[in-house]
């Protein structure tokens, strides 16, 4: 895990996109301060970043796109799997380089404070709960653009997915709160998201059965609790696509709450799409 | 050193590799050896675990390739088909990353770095980018990585792809050195390269086995295909009569062009010699007269484009032809019809000429 962790991290900053990411991080980072801190004269830096993490949207695709994507186009997957490593190892290597490159925004970005400090008051305990929580929305955004990078030889595709992704989570609880609560309109939801899920099953393993199989284990239950009692599904739908809105969770932080649930909640997304990026490596194989 | 058992792999209804089971034994160079498409690729990559099999098993060592990948990859080099390089570092960068990657010990790793690349000769290019680098230094760099750590087995996919011919050479020689000491695994469409540097060939076609030999025992069941060819006026028809009156003399291959006729005649149970003479002495008793009577070596080539032609080991099935044993005493009915069977298949006199085949 080591040396892919070096090369990875190394490859950041002799290709470019790791400086065009810290760039592009310090340049909105510093028009932001600019902007709530100084010229509107607020002390929380926490403000700063609750803008921030829309540029995440934007940049974290970017940043993650190659990782996995360009093995697949180059060819040297093949030295990967080759190599006496484990695919987690690899993958582990590959997450930890991108998290590094994002530390040293995070890290760097945490001197603002400091400077802030020599003006007025800082509130240093909830800034720097802000930055942990900043910094794990970015490592949870990685992990699944990390994930999306792993399903394409293209950087492009990987991109746009990515980009697609990260809109979706950004206007989730927007576009989850137009939905009609009723248990029908849900249970009707539920459906259409366990098709789906058997759908993308199906695709990724190119296999009928085993989409069909997936979707049909998602249905039973679905239809069963619903005739069973179906008032659960009330709301159902909304909250559920609720946990899909990984932006929101970070609003706590920005307003200054230590939100224990938030950091839970990032870690599972963290270890969900980390694991998924394993099992498509893995699963590469067998094609 | 490797045993691979019934290996066989599906690619949705294409079978790339049907119930393949062959042995490498330590300290030897052995060729895989096939036409595009027989499935050598596919075989490398499922020894060397980065493609897993539909069935069947593969041993390095005694460490099953799918149960225990770590301990079996620790002891294999592989370079695919496409060397996997990092293009943006340069060679010593790549390398070095390969040898912590392989769990070389730090302490050993620059030295052993400087060796693989003194001999692959890559040391003057150490620190250029391999994007910058000639497809035939890239090569090098591909095979200094697979020597890297000192694998007990290096396995090369079509090594010498792409290369010019002193190049071509040069790998040949690096090849055959690295077998001095490890057990060496290349492929290879060309007939010659295999001939040239390997003791051992295992012959695929169609994700089948169809040989699997040393050298010099394909050398020997390649006479099988040896015959006097003789050029001559009389009609066919006629040379067909005159040959019949020889005992254990048979026409394997017969064609006329502008008014000569060019006949292959297989020799049976008599020598080189004995043939010739016999056939000069029965045109002679007919009041014929030769143009030439030449005594041709069947070769390896021959024997490839016989036992890899779709049509002979289709019906023929890999047991058949297959096996050391057959190797050493061909059956010359069997071995000797063949080549007349197919009369396009032909008659390839010289060894060596499918260096062009691509």
């Amino acid at each position: 895990m080591g040396a892919i962790y070096k090369r990875e991290f190394k490859a950041y900053f002799t290709n470019m996109s790791g400086y065009v990411f810290l760039g592009v991080i310090f340049l909105f980072s510093g028009i932001f301060t600019m902007a709530v801190n100084l010229l509107s004269q607020y002390a929380l830096f926490e403000y700063t970043l609750g803008n921030m993490s829309f540029v995440l949207m934007i940049i974290i695709p970017v940043l993650t796109m190659r990782s996995m994507a360009e093995d697949r186009r180059q060819k040297t997957d093949q030295l990967l799997y080759s190599l006496p490593l484990r695919a987690s190892a690899v993958v582990a290597g590959k997450y930890f380089a991108l998290i590094s490159v994002f530390a040293i925004a995070v890290g760097a970005m945490g001197i603002v404070p400091l400077i802030l400090s020599l003006f007025g008051s800082v509130p240093f305990a909830s800034t720097y709960s802000a930055l942990l929580g900043f910094f794990l929305l970015g490592c949870a955004l990685i992990a699944v653009c990390m994930f999306l990078s792993a399903l394409t030889e293209s950087q492009i595709i990987a991109a746009v997915l990515g980009i697609g992704a990260m809109l979706a989570f950004y206007l989730m609880n927007g576009l989850a709160s137009l939905l009609p609560t009723d248990k029908t309109t849900s249970f009707v939801g539920f459906i259409l998201l366990s098709l789906l899920a058997g759908l993308v099953i199906g695709l990724l393993t190119k296999n009928v059965w085993i989409g069909a199989g997936a979707a049909a284990i998602l249905l039973i239950p679905v239809i069963t609790v619903f005739l069973v009692k179906g008032d659960v599904y009330a709301g159902a739908l909304t909250s559920m696509l609720g946990y899909l809105a990984v932006f929101d969770r970070f609003d706590s932080f920005a307003s200054g709450v230590f939100d224990v649930g938030a950091i839970v909640y990032y870690l599972s997304i963290i270890v969900f799409f980390v694991f998924l990026s394993v099992q498509t490596t893995e699963k590469r194989r067998w094609s | 050193m490797i045993e691979v058992r019934n290996l066989t792999k599906k690619y949705g209804s294409h079978t790339a590799v049907d119930g393949l089971s062959f042995t490498v034994e330590k300290g030897r160079i052995y060729g895989l050896l096939g036409p595009n498409g027989a499935g050598k690729s596919t075989t490398m990559n499922i020894i060397t675990g980065c493609l897993a099999a539909t069935s069947g098993t593969v041993l390095i060592d005694g460490h099953d390739v799918f149960e225990d990948p770590i301990e079996a990859k620790k002891l294999v080099g592989y370079l695919p088909e496409m060397p996997p390089l990092y293009t943006e570092m340069t060679p010593l960068e790549y390398l070095r990353f390969v040898g912590e990657a392989k769990g070389v010990p730090y302490e050993k790793r620059e030295r052993e770095i400087k060796d693989v690349m003194e001999a692959t000769g890559i040391t003057d290019v150490k620190d250029r980018l391999i994007r910058n680098l000639s497809k035939g230094y890239r090569q090098r760099v591909g095979i200094a990585q697979a020597m890297i750590g000192s694998p007990e087995v290096i396995i090369l996919d079509e090594p010498t792809v792409g290369l010019d011919p002193l190049q071509i050479i040069e790998i040949r020689e690096l090849i055959r050195s690295l077998g001095e000491t490890k057990t060496v695994v290349i492929s290879s469409h060309i007939l010659a390269e295999i001939s040239a540097v390997c003791d051992h060939v295992i012959i695929i076609a169609g994700g089948r086995k169809v040989a699997d030999d040393s050298l010099e025992g394909l050398e020997k069941r390649a006479t099988v295909g040896n015959g006097l060819e003789i050029v001559t006026r009389v009609p066919e028809s006629r040379v067909r009569a005159i040959v019949a009156g020889i005992s254990g003399a048979e026409i394997r291959d017969i064609s006329s062009e502008g008014g000569k006729a060019t006949a292959v005649i297989g020799p049976g149970q008599l020598s080189a010699d004995g043939l010739s003479e016999a056939v000069f002495k029965a045109f002679a008793r007919a009041g014929e007269t030769l143009l030439s009577l030449c005594w041709k070596e069947s070769s390896l080539e021959s024997i490839f484009l016989e036992l890899t032609d779709p049509r002979e080991y289709e019906p023929a099935g890999p047991d058949e032809i297959a096996g050391p044993e057959d190797g050493d005493a061909p059956d010359g009915d069997d071995g000797g019809d063949k080549p007349s069977d197919g009369k396009d298949g032909g008659y390839v006199p010289l060894f060596g000429s499918g260096d062009t085949e691509e």
